[in-house]
């Protein structure tokens, strides 16, 4: 009846798993309690739940991203803290068995459900404002790639308490992610989870490439196109070229764990080192789909707050997409160590050395763009300097191991690790939390606290450095990724120092919290009235902050990069001849609750296959094509803004402004 | 120059890209494009396994020994032809004409079942004689991407039934019309995969 699943599944001998969900599960209850005494579900529904709007849906995934992150870093906190103590005959805290699953888990939570809804949430909130349009290219899809990249991180949540998590790392390399070796349901619940999040972010990236490649104000070409909309369009088109690679691999992985195939397996003339192959193809890719959008987050912060047009723009556009092409060509250099030969890892290793030129190009225009520019030292200001240091040093080990001989001695060593948390930290995050203080403003229509902001940005800074530097040391000395304990009592001072970086970093995200109440609470007095705080650059400025559901009352005409700066430079006179007075009605794409309803399907349809339910898959699969068959007859997708609300809106913000 | 002539030439000398929004048409069209490209890098995965794994029959039964080279001529036939018939069914939906689409369209789904179950019976016969997927690396690899092109095609089917009740019951609306557009362009695609099958799977057995 319930395949799998009884109550042997639920871990109630493990304190650690059983007080970490009692507590989150104690939250959850205390929300939903607090949401229906207030009688906010009608609202929730209306307003977040069923909502297209690309913005909402922007901030629904940066929400999700930021829950994910304090997940993401329990598991880290966990591990530190087990290294600190595990060393000589000590065994720490933690079981092999479980802190097996800790790093899996933390490495397939931090790529998938924190830096991909980070990148994505703000993808979908800032390109149609900088674009100059009303929504993305499909509104519903949007809604729906949201609910399932929703819908993975349930099933990862799930497998805390029920059952397990996969013990094979973030990557789930056969032969020890077959059955033969994992025949749990840890490895099911990481296939699941991710096939799920993975088609949202396919459908994501489809529908965003869509709304850079064909719907931008008129006289927006791509010479006129904001940079951040360039590294957009660099990212979505690694995501639509690379997720369908992941999305293969993981079927054939699934036909070997679930119908005894052998694509993988030791036997029968499966190839485990294909699964290598197949998954780098798709995650060298990933590695770019995350940080090119960051840096056309720092582009963003960096001309605005120097008060002048990015240095070398043209570069900068040749730059990212050199990085988009070349992301494809250096997948092998993740695994040197297979022995495809001398020739091959060499072509991998240049290939490799090559993509550090255009990033190197980039380096050097956010320079010379500060140079000489009046910069204003505001929060998105202090995290992309602090990126500039970091994410150099980053490079460079990169390149360091990129030489195939060195990578030898370095391969799955904590320098390893502390390389790629040197570029996801100081690239992504730091580039996230950037953009977040910089566009709050603009989504909610308030500055964040700046005291706060920068506090955050030190917590992080030097906590990445206490936690990472030591990292790099211990990899040279010998101390290898994924160990439970070690005997090497030298190892445990630097493991120490970075336990306290760790926590650092936790201090960090506790004030990001404070910050984020600080600021609600300060809202009246920090409110950005005129739509433009930082008196920006590029289109989203130009409208009001938060901005009606239709964006823009007109839609702008732009006629050269930096659009908004130039009607700035205007005579005062000249803007208001060019402001338009009459409004048309607009039509904006209604509530649908297709994308949540989908959403339920696929955790019923993945728990159940999970668990090898199959009345429960059967089920899910037929709720979810009814979901799709009921839209597919839905004729009244769209609604209408009368011309005269507009107006009414427009007026309400002409009396704001001036009042200033 | 008649005026209709006249705004036709003033919005040609605005290049494409700097026009504005596209309509929703394009958008649709264009999108879905995007799909099939990313479905066919999910053909392309399934192509390079079979290519590392075709040599690794385990011992099994080869591809030379197992495919009827007759029976995939006539599978190809029929989804080459139901491509045409699905082209003049699109051509009946441009003009509106409710009983050509019905006829091409219902054409387009007998040729569509006839070649799945010309594969669902070369299938069945592989499985009676032992050649199943689970017997080696190089039947896994061939199950699961002819199989895959397989699914698609039932997938289109049910979808050309969906697309018909949606004519019946909402008749040629804009939206129906846009939907009609995206099948067409699934159709055709799945072609294009399939000749890729026909010559690497079943061509490249006989090497």
């Amino acid at each position: 009846m319930l395949g799998r699943l009884s109550w042997a599944a639920i871990p109630f001998d493990v304190p650690v798993v059983m007080i970490a969900a009692g507590s989150v599960g104690f939250i959850i209850f205390c929300v939903l309690v607090l949401v229906t005494v207030k009688g906010w579900w009608p609202y929730v529904w209306r307003e977040w739940i069923t909502s297209v709007d690309h913005k909402r849906i922007g901030v629904m995934y940066l929400i999700l991203a930021l829950l994910m992150l304090v997940r993401g870093f329990s598991d880290a906190m966990l591990m530190r803290s087990q290294l600190a103590l595990a060393a000589g005959h000590a065994q720490g805290y933690l079981p092999p068995e479980h802190y097996d699953q800790i790093f899996s888990a933390h490495g397939t939570i931090m790529i998938f459900f924190v830096a991909m809804p980070f990148v994505v949430g703000l993808m979908n909130f800032v390109l149609p404002l900088q674009l100059g349009v009303r929504d993305v290219a499909f509104p519903v899809l949007n809604s729906v790639s949201f609910w399932l990249t929703a819908a993975g991180v349930l099933l990862v949540n799930v497998s805390l308490v029920v059952g397990e998590f996969a013990r094979t790392g973030w990557l789930a390399y056969p032969p020890l992610s077959e059955v033969a070796y994992s025949p749990g349901v840890g490895v099911d619940y990481y296939l699941w989870s991710l096939q799920i999040s993975g088609l949202g972010t396919l459908l994501s990236g489809i529908n965003l490439l869509t709304t850079i490649l064909k719907l931008r104000a008129p006289g927006m070409g791509y010479r006129q196109m904001p940079i951040f909309c360039w590294t957009a369009l660099a990212s979505n088109l690694l995501i639509v070229a690379s997720f369908p690679i992941l999305t293969a691999t993981f079927a054939m992985l699934l036909l070997d764990r679930y119908c005894g195939f052998h694509f993988f397996t030791n036997d029968l003339g499966g190839n485990p080192m294909m699964y290598v192959n197949l998954i780098w193809s798709w995650g060298h890719p990933e590695v770019y789909i995350l940080i090119l959008p960051a840096f056309g987050v720092f582009s963003e912060v960096v001309a605005t707050f120097s008060g002048r047009p990015l240095f070398g723009r043209r570069s900068m556009i040749m730059a990212t997409m050199a990085i988009c092409v070349l992301s494809f060509l250096v997948w092998l250099h993740h695994f040197f160590t297979m022995g495809a030969g001398a020739d091959v890892n060499a072509f991998f290793g240049i290939a490799t050395m090559i993509i550090a030129v255009p990033t190197g190009v980039k380096i050097f225009n956010w320079l010379f763009t500060l140079y000489g520019g009046r910069i204003r030292f505001t929060v998105p200001v202090y995290w992309t300097i602090g990126f500039m240091v970091t994410f150099v040093i980053g490079g460079m080990t990169g390149v360091l191991m990129a030489i195939p001989p060195a990578d030898f001695v370095l391969h799955n060593s904590l320098f390893l690790i502390a390389h790629f948390h040197n570029v996801a930290i100081g690239g992504v995050v730091f580039g996230v939390m950037a953009g977040i203080s910089y566009w709050f403003p603009k989504a909610f229509g308030f500055t964040l606290n700046e005291r706060l902001g920068k506090a955050v940005f030190w917590c992080w800074f030097f906590g990445f450095y206490l936690a990472f530097m030591p990292l790099y040391v211990l990899g040279l000395m010998g101390a290898t990724r994924r160990m439970q304990h070690y005997s090497n009592l030298h190892w445990q001072p630097l493991m120490l120092v970075a336990l306290g970086g760790a926590l650092l970093i936790l201090l960090g995200i506790a004030l990001t919290i404070v910050q984020f109440a600080v600021s609600i609470r300060d809202r009246h007095r920090n409110r950005d009235v005129t739509g433009d705080p930082w008196n920006g650059r590029t289109l989203e400025w130009s409208t009001p902050s938060p901005p009606p559901a239709w964006n823009f009352s007109n839609l702008p005409q732009v006629d050269r990069a930096d659009a908004f700066w130039a009607m700035k430079q205007q005579p005062r006179a000249a803007q208001d001849r060019n402001v338009t007075r009459t409004y048309e009605a607009i039509p904006i794409p209604r509530n649908n609750p297709t994308g949540f309803f989908l959403a339920f399907c696929a955790v019923l349809l993945g728990f159940s296959l999970i668990w090898r339910i199959w009345w429960g898959a059967e089920l899910g699969l037929l709720g979810a094509i009814v979901v799709c068959l009921i839209q597919a007859w839905r004729t009244d997708g769209e609604t209408e803004v009368p011309a005269d609300r507009v107006a009414a809106f427009e007026r309400l913000n002409g009396l704001k402004e001036r009042a200033v | 120059m008649s005026a209709a002539e006249q705004t036709l030439a003033a919005a040609d000398a605005v290049p494409l890209s700097l026009r504005g929004p596209a309509p929703k048409r394009v958008v649709a069209g264009y999108g879905f494009w995007l799909f099939l490209l990313s479905d066919i890098v999910i053909f392309a995965a399934l192509f390079a396994a079979y290519a590392v794994l075709s040599g690794e029959t385990a011992g099994g039964p080869t591809a030379a020994a197992l495919f009827d080279k007759k029976h995939v001529l006539i599978e190809t036939a029929c989804l080459l032809a139901s491509s045409v018939t699905c082209g003049f069914g699109s051509l009946a939906v441009q003009s509106g004409e409710r009983t050509s689409t019905y006829f091409w369209m219902a054409i387009t789904f007998i040729l569509g079942v006839t070649f799945l179950s010309l594969e669902v019976s070369e299938f069945s016969h592989m499985l009676s004689i032992g050649a199943g997927p689970s017997r080696s690396a190089f039947l896994s690899a061939f199950f699961t991407l002819v199989g895959t092109h397989g699914l698609h095609v039932t997938i289109g089917l049910c979808w050309l039934i969906v697309m018909i009740l949606q004519v019946a019951t909402l008749g040629f609306q804009p939206m129906v019309s846009r939907r009609f557009f995206c099948f067409g362009l699934f159709w055709h695609a799945l072609d294009i995969v399939w000749i890729g099958v026909f010559t690497i799977v079943y061509l490249g057995a006989h090497l």
